[in-house]
């Protein structure tokens, strides 16, 4: 199936060469709209009815901001996505693809399809800010950092025992240092606002970094 | 301290049969104690099928595993614990059950023998103060599947005596696992974090944010776990997490550690995971995980 690739500015999900990148054609079935300016680029799209599927990436903003929303019965050939990736790493071969309660089953299917032939990873997700794995990470690394705090065990002790005892390839301690906890208060900021929930504040060692980042 | 020779498991769900493997593996006699006739036969069946798979992977040869399962006996009386050196409780997560357990085994065990509790959640303090013998009781929580990870967290409580928290740390590595030590805080390190992690995914099933197989996908794929929640928590048993997380919030009044009303009706309904063939995914076959 031939796919389109628009770059509309820097993309966490794509920031370098990937094989989905260099398979696009100068149009196609599917549109795939990379970048921070993905929300302006999708605007100004037109035939958007004639694809079977056009995709947005996402930030931590739902689909919902670029579709518009009406009675819970949104949904149609537009989906959004994004790579998983913590902070300044990587980015990982986990797409989330985030759907609307009434999104097109051909059009989730096209963009699972063409996402595995570029060898990624897919999990389908309704629209939530933090899809799976944000709202899973963010309340248990917030955990960590307070634990590490109130001195449950040194950093490195927690990271042994967690990496050992279930199997985790990095401790959430070095994993956050190494990918940076200025980006972690960030996403765990913007989740705090969007649910009001405690267990999404950032944590102080977070609310530290972010204010060092400042300065 | 008594030279460690012959321990002592008592229960024989997932977690007990699980160390017994560990114990008996490592060439300690090991008895097996449980009320319930039919748990020591599951259990029993489930061990031969583990060290059939060892075998089939050249992991152990056929006659190690006779002289295994030589050393290691199932019984429904407490007393064939007697002459045991240390016991480890893996009874459920009730400090009543586990105060009833270990008054008797007191009664029963030699003075010099060690209590140890596979506990995930309770206190080691609170656990020893119905053990009659507190000095020599000690926290040693092995990570599920037992047989196959190496990690145990090991607490002393307030009145552990040196002298028993560094024969149980010996005798965990003598089995071949590696100890790590934490204070006596609700869920140690690993159910602290893991309990309040398992209970967020199911509350995404509940939510209809995502199936349980895209929220395993999406874990393992995105952080590199070697299994995703909902597949954990079917092996673990939802009964067993139940049990896990509702002691973890009576500790810590965490909400996070609170159980989703999800769990509570798949229970009613008989999914408990693997052990009934229906949790999270649907399952085929009681094969004990590995080998």
């Amino acid at each position: 199936m031939r796919y389109q690739v628009i770059r509309a500015g820097e993309s966490r999900s794509f920031p370098g060469s990937h094989p989905l990148i260099a398979g696009a054609k100068d149009s196609g079935e599917i549109v795939v709209i990379i970048g921070v300016g993905a929300d302006k680029a999708f605007r100004t799209f037109k035939d958007r009815e004639r694809k079977i599927a056009i995709l947005i990436e996402l930030g931590t903003e739902c689909l919902g901001a670029h579709t518009g929303e009406r009675r819970g019965e949104e949904g149609s050939n537009v989906l959004g996505f994004a790579r998983f990736r913590l902070g300044g790493g990587e980015p990982t071969n986990l797409v989330e693809l985030v759907r609307q309660p009434r999104s097109s089953a051909a059009a989730v299917e096209a963009a699972r399809k063409l996402f595995e032939q570029a060898g990624l990873r897919v999990a389908v997700c309704m629209d939530f800010a933090g899809r799976i794995i944000d709202r899973l990470v963010r309340p248990y690394y917030n955990a960590a950092l307070r634990r590490l705090d109130e001195g449950l065990a040194s950093a490195d002790d927690l990271d042994t025992t967690l990496k050992l005892g279930l199997g985790y390839p990095e401790g959430p301690i070095a994993l956050l240092e190494r990918t940076g906890l200025a980006h972690h208060f960030d996403v765990t900021q913007a989740l705090f606002e969007a649910y009001g929930e405690p267990a999404y504040a950032p944590a102080r060692r977070a609310r530290v970094a972010k204010q060092r980042q400042k300065d | 301290m008594n030279e460690i020779k012959t321990v002592g498991i008592a229960g024989s769900g997932t977690m007990g049969a699980g160390i017994a493997i560990v114990a008996a593996r490592a060439g300690f006699r090991t008895v097996v104690y449980d009320t319930r006739a039919e748990a020591l036969e599951r259990a029993r069946s489930q061990t031969e099928g583990f060290f059939a798979k060892s075998v089939e992977r050249k992991k152990l040869t056929r006659e190690q595993v006779e002289a295994i399962m030589a050393g290691l006996v199932g019984t429904t009386d407490a007393t064939a614990l007697a002459r045991c050196d240390i016991v480890i409780e893996a009874v459920f997560e009730d400090l009543a059950v586990k105060h009833e357990l270990l008054g008797r085994l007191d009664s029963i065990c030699p003075p010099h023998a060690i209590f140890a509790s596979n506990t995930s959640t309770l206190s080691i303090a609170e656990i020893a103060a119905g053990s009659g013998r507190e000095d020599r009781c000690v926290g040693m929580h092995f990570c599920l599947p037992a047989q196959l990870m190496k990690l145990v967290e090991m607490s002393p409580g307030i009145k552990t005596s040196e002298q028993t928290f560094r024969a149980a740390w010996e005798f965990c590595k003598a089995i071949g696992q590696t100890p790590v030590k934490t204070k006596d805080s609700p869920g140690f390190i690993l159910n602290y974090f893991l309990v309040p992690f398992n209970n967020d995914a199911i509350r995404l099933v509940e939510a209809g944010v995502a199936a349980p197989a895209d929220i395993d996908r999406a874990v393992k794929a995105g952080l590199g776990y070697p299994m995703g929640p909902l597949e954990l928590l079917d092996l673990v048993g939802l009964d067993t997490h139940l049990r896990v997380a509702e002691a973890l919030y009576a500790s810590t009044h965490d909400p996070r550690a609170a159980v989703p009303a999800l769990v509570k009706r798949m229970i009613a309904a008989g999914h408990l995971g693997r052990k009934t063939g229906q949790g999270f995914y649907s399952y085929t076959g009681t094969a004990m995980f590995g080998g």
